[in-house]
């Protein structure tokens, strides 16, 4: 589905990742850790085609993203949803547009789409907020509508950039267990996190696989967690 | 561009618009320079156009007069402006030839001696006009017989004065049109600058639009459809202000000289039109370019 094979990223003349290799196989649920500046950002990028590397092979959906077109990449990143910490909404919409901007990317009719938008409005629990404005949210239902818009387009991977960073420990269980129920549904997810507690938490229900980045490579996380 | 993608360019997508925020600084800017550069292009045309008019006039018509001045002693005009006529009449090439009345005589000299002149008094050479037929004749031949036949005449074809009068008015055709080009580039310009500020100021929108998987195509469109109808609207406006303006001008009449003949005439009417699509082109032109550029730049 997103295979990295010996990747390694540079950025201003110094080496940010190094002989990075990873797979995600369909429906498999992962947290990439380590501290911060550690390039879990950088790596989610790569993931998406966001950014190239500078040395090593990406593939995503088996399809190399060296060589190819930006429109091209553009298309490939319709079938993965990311989710920011940051959200990145367009704050002159409502909330129901800016979840609803990957359809109007692709060409899609709202109006025909408008059942589905309800539904996942609904489900992330943001009916009542559907017209207010990005800076009307609080930090919980930002995330959450940042969440619906990475899944609008019923993406076959989540990629998630802490999204619980800006929220309490109850917002974090209630997104975490969004995310789950994707995984649950065969969605592949990664979630960058530097939250541990987050992470046993959702060992309690779901079988995740824990990478940390430590010295600019990737490593599977030891026992402790 | 074919047809059907034209007509989606033009309607646009009511939804895919509301992406973009409206930019009040660039979009007054691109209006207004698309009228102003639409104003000044109506008057380049016009002046084009005038000029073209002139040098074809002085071309056509002076081409075919030409004016013999026999200076003589007040005895002797007569009789070698009747041997003047003479020779005209047999020379080949010659149309017709006549010789200018003492009141227009008074009506040439008029606008620097004012009326009453009593020209059959003062020492005022004869004039005559000659025109010729298609074939022209032969100028030279003509002065030589003139030289031997009539003392005090002299020859004057018009070659002298008018072919540098022509090469100022096509010079001056040619401005105009030079005039468009730079209007042109210069709109092109003023509508890069726009295209690129809006751009950059809405970096971080494009950024969430490639998130969730815009092309560039996409995001190309939403700005350039924006600043292609600003120019074809502030373009109309300014074409119908210098049309307006070249309606207020005085008319053309004979005594207005090349001032008056500014206006346009009969289907030239039909030019000014053609600007506010061309002013849509060029902005088409320039943010499509700056956009593709801003966007490959942002990779």
């Amino acid at each position: 589905m997103i295979e990295l094979e010996n990747v390694a990223y540079s950025y201003g003349g110094g080496e940010l990742l190094s002989e990075i290799s990873l797979k995600l196989q369909p429906g498999s649920f992962h947290f990439l850790t380590g501290p911060s500046g550690s390039g879990k950002t950088t790596l989610l990028k790569l993931c998406y085609g966001a950014l190239l590397p500078t040395a090593g092979h990406i593939r995503l959906f088996d399809t190399d993203l060296r060589g190819m077109e930006r429109d091209d990449i553009a298309m490939m990143r319709r079938r993965v949803g990311v989710v920011h910490q940051d959200c990145q909404f367009l704050d002159h919409l409502p909330l129901s547009d800016n979840v609803a901007l990957p359809l109007l990317v692709s060409g899609r009719d709202l109006l025909s789409e408008s059942a589905n938008l309800k539904e996942l409005l609904t489900w992330v629990g943001l009916t009542q907020r559907a017209d207010a404005r990005p800076p009307e949210l609080s930090g919980g239902e930002r995330q959450r509508a940042a969440l619906a818009r990475a899944v609008i387009m019923s993406p076959d991977v989540v990629l998630a950039d802490e999204p619980t960073g800006n929220v309490d420990w109850e917002m974090s269980q209630r997104l975490l267990h969004l995310l789950i129920e994707l995984n649950r549904m065969g969605k592949t997810i990664m979630i960058a996190t530097h939250d541990l507690a987050l992470i046993r938490a959702a060992k309690a229900h779901v079988q995740a696989r824990v990478l940390r980045i430590s010295n600019r490579r990737l490593q599977l996380a030891g026992a402790d967690l | 561009m074919d047809v059907s993608k034209l007509t989606d360019f033009l309607m646009g997508d009511a939804q895919a618009d509301r992406v973009v925020p409206p930019t009040g600084f660039t979009a007054w800017l691109t209006l207004f320079s698309a009228g102003a550069m639409a104003f000044l292009a109506v008057f380049a045309i016009a002046l084009s156009l005038a000029t073209g008019r002139l040098a074809d006039r002085w071309g056509d018509e002076l081409a075919r007069s030409s004016t013999i001045r026999i200076s003589a002693p007040a005895g002797q005009m007569s009789d070698q402006t009747e041997a003047a006529l003479t020779v005209l009449q047999t020379t080949t090439g010659v149309a017709s030839a006549r010789a200018f009345t003492d009141e227009e005589h008074r009506a040439l000299l008029e606008p620097w001696f004012g009326p009453g002149l009593p020209v059959d008094t003062l020492p005022i050479p004869q004039l005559i006009e000659v025109i010729e037929d298609s074939d022209g004749f032969d100028a030279e031949g003509l002065r030589l017989r003139l030289a031997a036949e009539v003392p005090g005449a002299v020859l004057d074809d018009h070659t002298r004065w008018r072919k540098p009068l022509v090469r100022a008015a096509m010079r001056l055709r040619l401005l105009g049109w030079v005039s468009l080009l730079l209007i042109a580039a210069t709109t092109a310009a003023i509508i890069t600058l726009a295209a690129n500020a809006a751009l950059a100021a809405n970096e971080q929108l494009i950024k969430v639009l490639r998130l969730v998987g815009a092309r560039d195509g996409y995001i190309a469109q939403a700005f350039v459809r924006r600043f292609t109808l600003r120019a074809l609207g502030g373009a109309a406006v300014g074409v119908v202000l210098a049309c307006l303006a070249i309606l207020l001008l005085p008319s053309a009449q004979v005594e207005g000289g090349f001032l008056t003949g500014l206006g346009l005439q009969g289907w030239h009417w039909l030019w000014p039109f053609v600007v506010p699509p061309l002013a849509a082109v060029v902005a088409f032109a320039a943010t499509q370019a700056a956009a593709r550029k801003t966007l490959k730049d942002m990779s």
